[in-house]
């Protein structure tokens, strides 16, 4: 049957092929989720040093196991990327950079500017470990 | 909702939530994401180099005051922000009013509870002394 119903219709999302900007507006929902959960870890390594050396023991061998390196690399890249979108969302708020043409700058400069910034910590932190 | 239906005013309003604290919250996320902008700077830096530490170095770092202390409004700031940020969520995807209350309910418990253990273990390792 030929679709003739003239209203707008919502994008279907097996179909569509989501622009920069609404790629980026899930990720900022999905790193906050997982940020979320990523914090579990945090709170388990300050009790775990709370606790005493044993505990603590078992914390560092799984940071510094390579998986350890993955996640925490994964988690310092998510929460960049929140950050920098997060700053983005903040000047739309006082609705700075709201238009089409700056939105299609902003974005690429997010995530730039997460990657960097990622790099930079890891750098500084190897350097100085 | 057209003007001249039989529910009464309440009935309408009944399970939509509260009114008159939905600008609260969002300026709240907003405040905290402020707020964790210099945080998360320290708090990668930080984090990127726990691996390297062992109990004695990790507990030594903890120990300043300057580290409890920004580790503790990291701790505090970013549960408040993340219990903000993960209820906004539920509202969006769970639509049953029952179930719906409940989680929210559920990861504001869940985050007060980290928040507080968060604390007490730094503070913890801050008072312990030398180790
Ligand atoms: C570990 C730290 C963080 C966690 C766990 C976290 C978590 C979250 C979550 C779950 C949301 C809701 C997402 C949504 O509604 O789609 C959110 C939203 C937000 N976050 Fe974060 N976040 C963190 C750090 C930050 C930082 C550092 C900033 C600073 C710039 C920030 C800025 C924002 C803003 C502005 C929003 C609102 C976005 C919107 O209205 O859709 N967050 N965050």
């Amino acid at each position: 049957m030929a679709w003739n119903d003239k209203r707008p219709m919502s994008p279907h999302l097996q179909i569509y092929k989501l622009p920069l900007t609404a790629l980026l507006s899930i990720t900022h929902r999905i790193t906050g989720v997982g940020l979320s959960a990523g914090t579990l870890f945090l709170v388990w390594a300050l009790v775990a040093a709370a606790s005493g050396p044993e505990s603590f023991a078992t914390v560092q061998a799984v940071m510094s196991s390579w998986i350890g390196y993955l996640i925490l690399i994964c988690f310092t890249l998510a929460l960049y990327f929140h950050f920098c979108n997060g700053i983005r969302h903040m000047l739309w708020d006082i609705g700075k950079g709201l238009d089409l043409e700056s939105t299609k700058k902003t974005g690429p400069a997010v995530l730039i500017v997460a990657l960097v910034l990622t790099v930079l910590t890891w750098l500084v932190a190897f350097a100085a470990g | 909702m057209s003007s001249n239906s039989l529910r009464t005013p309440l009935g309408k309003v009944k399970g939509l939530g509260s009114a008159k604290s939905g600008t609260h919250h969002f300026l709240v996320q907003r405040l905290t994401a402020l707020a964790l902008i210099p945080l998360t700077l320290w708090f990668c830096f930080s984090l990127a180099s726990m691996p390297a530490m062992d109990y004695a170095s990790f507990t030594a770092w903890l120990q300043s005051p300057v580290s409890a202390s920004l580790m503790i409004l990291t701790v505090l700031v970013t549960f408040y922000h993340a219990s903000l940020g993960v209820q906004v969520v539920i509202e969006d995807y769970v639509s049953g009013h029952g179930l719906r209350l409940a989680s929210i309910i559920a990861v504001q418990f869940v985050c007060a509870l980290l928040a507080v253990v968060g604390t007490v273990s730094v503070i913890k390792i801050l008072i312990g002394g030398a180790a």
